[in-house]
């Protein structure tokens, strides 16, 4: 009890045992804020000591055991009672007795199977986090440490164009082509808008990434959109045979992958809304659903060789074949 | 395997024709409302406003047109276009019936500075309303903007073109 100052507390401290050398990634809290977590991957051993620091130094600590947990679960806000553990993994430190002293207990968890990657939403929450418990008879003692995970992939093999054309009849069609349909976090989107019929006065154009977090099964499915970026990609009127270049960077918006049906109980898919706006302020508007995943970090070349890469890529390329074709045109 | 710099280069677009490019554009449609006259003597007056449409827009049967409508048969329009159309109609400029009570200072319905205010916000409504895609598609809207005369008893239905 640490109340009439009679009796004996604990701090506990959870210390990874790699600590100095495992990275540490950013990851938004529920309140908005940003934090910095030490990162694992799903296969990666967790291992550390748990320190126990007895408050008042002299007097015996009783416990009915001291215990670590490893816990990956998803907490789904309107239900917070109940959450939903898919890992969930224990290692007795001590059997219920007295502590005399401030102690050190070693933990590992080998090879910990993480399945899904951390997630912060609007509507749910998935975490991992290492749980330190010295049972008592009234009351535990608890520590939790969050981690972060991510999951990896690998290039998709199959990552096909995007192209479509659509349209209202006799007003406005377009034919849309995004260059790939499975983007990394840190790739870019290269397009291009190709106006067929314009019958319509058009102001400007944009592009927008539409994030889309499903909560709930069945009747009480729950969608939140949000609107990560609006990119603007065309001021003024086109016409006819007009074609308008995209080129849109992820790496400067918080994304996240896409998580389809995780646990069977939430999903967030990302979407690009081509938004059509004209003079009267109508929106004419074509959604499609790209799937975002993440890149392993992998070693950098030296800038000197980036630069060689991209030179060698403008020589020759289509770009001066076009301008070359309209030089012949006009002449 | 991709090396880390992105391959950004734009996508391969045929060029535009020549004529496409500076050729008039097909989304020409500009509608004037003018030319208030006051018609008829007592009480039995009313305003009535010309409508001057240009366009290029194939749907127009003509390509120029002017008629004259008085306020009421924009309301008729707005009413028919509400009910048969899935358009957000914008709303007409005020129906003023305050003025249209005696003893007032000024001349009323027919006071020169309402009259002006009047048309502007009717050819605002008309500029919104036909440049709709969906209410190009009624009848109403073609019969109000290029029929000699507004006929209420028509038969509601969809402009389609061949």
């Amino acid at each position: 009890m640490s109340f009439f100052g009679f009796g004996q507390s604990a701090d506990i401290d959870i210390v990874l045992s790699d600590g100095e050398t495992r990275k540490k990634a950013e990851h938004k809290t529920e309140d908005g804020k940003k934090d910095k977590y030490f990162l694992f991957y799903d296969g990666e051993t967790v291992s550390g000591k748990v320190n126990v620091t007895l408050k008042n130094p002299g007097k015996r600590l009783e416990h009915y055991g001291i215990k670590i947990e490893f816990v990956g679960q998803i907490e789904l806000y309107y239900d917070r009672g109940n959450h939903h553990e898919f890992v969930s993994l224990v290692k007795d430190l001590a059997r219920p007795g007295e502590l005399s002293s401030s102690q050190s207990f070693d933990f590992e968890f080998a090879h910990v199977e993480k399945p899904y990657e951390s997630y912060t939403g609007q509507n749910v929450k998935l975490r991992y986090f290492l749980r330190a418990t010295i049972s008592r008879r009234l009351n535990d003692i608890t520590k939790e440490m969050d981690i972060v995970v991510h999951t990896l992939c690998t290039f998709p093999e199959l990552n096909s164009s995007i192209k479509m054309e659509v349209g209202i009849e006799d007003c406005l069609h377009i034919e849309f082509e995004y260059n790939k349909s499975k983007y990394h976090l840190k790739d870019v989107i290269v397009g291009k808008i190709y106006f067929l019929l314009v019958r319509i006065k058009i102001k400007h154009m944009e592009i927008d990434i539409i994030k889309r977090e499903t909560t709930g099964t069945g009747p009480s499915v729950y969608h939140e959109n949000d609107t990560i970026a609006k990119y603007e990609i065309m001021d003024g009127a086109p016409v006819r045979g007009e074609s308008i270049p995209i080129r849109l960077f992820l790496a400067g918006y918080e994304l996240t992958p896409t998580m389809k049906d995780v646990n069977k109980k939430f999903s967030v898919r990302y979407y690009l809304n081509l938004v059509l706006i004209d003079e009267e302020e109508r929106r004419y508007f074509k959604q499609q659903e790209i799937t975002l995943w993440r890149k392993g970090d992998i070693v950098r070349r030296s800038m000197s060789q980036q630069a060689a890469i991209a030179s060698q890529r403008f020589e020759g390329s289509n770009s001066t074949n076009a301008l070359a074709q309209t030089k012949e045109a006009s002449s | 395997m991709a090396d880390a710099v992105a391959d950004t280069r734009r996508l391969y677009t045929k060029p535009q024709n020549l004529s496409d490019a500076y050729g008039p554009p097909s989304n020409f449609l500009e509608i004037d409302v003018g030319n208030p006259e006051t018609v008829g003597v007592g009480r039995g007056r009313f305003t009535t406003y010309e409508i001057r449409l240009k366009t290029n827009l194939p749907i127009f049967k003509l390509k120029e047109s002017c008629v004259r409508r008085r306020y009421s048969d924009f309301e008729w329009l707005r009413g028919e276009l509400e009910r048969e159309s899935k358009v957000v109609v914008p709303p007409l400029p005020g129906k003023a019936l305050f003025r249209q009570l005696p003893f007032r200072g000024d001349d009323g319905i027919f006071d020169d500075s309402f009259i002006e205010e009047r048309r502007q916000g009717l050819e605002q409504f008309l500029n919104k309303v036909a440049g709709h895609p969906l209410a190009q598609n009624e009848r109403c809207l073609h019969m109000f903007l290029q029929d000699e005369s507004v006929d209420k008893n028509y038969t509601p239905s969809k402009v389609r073109q061949a």
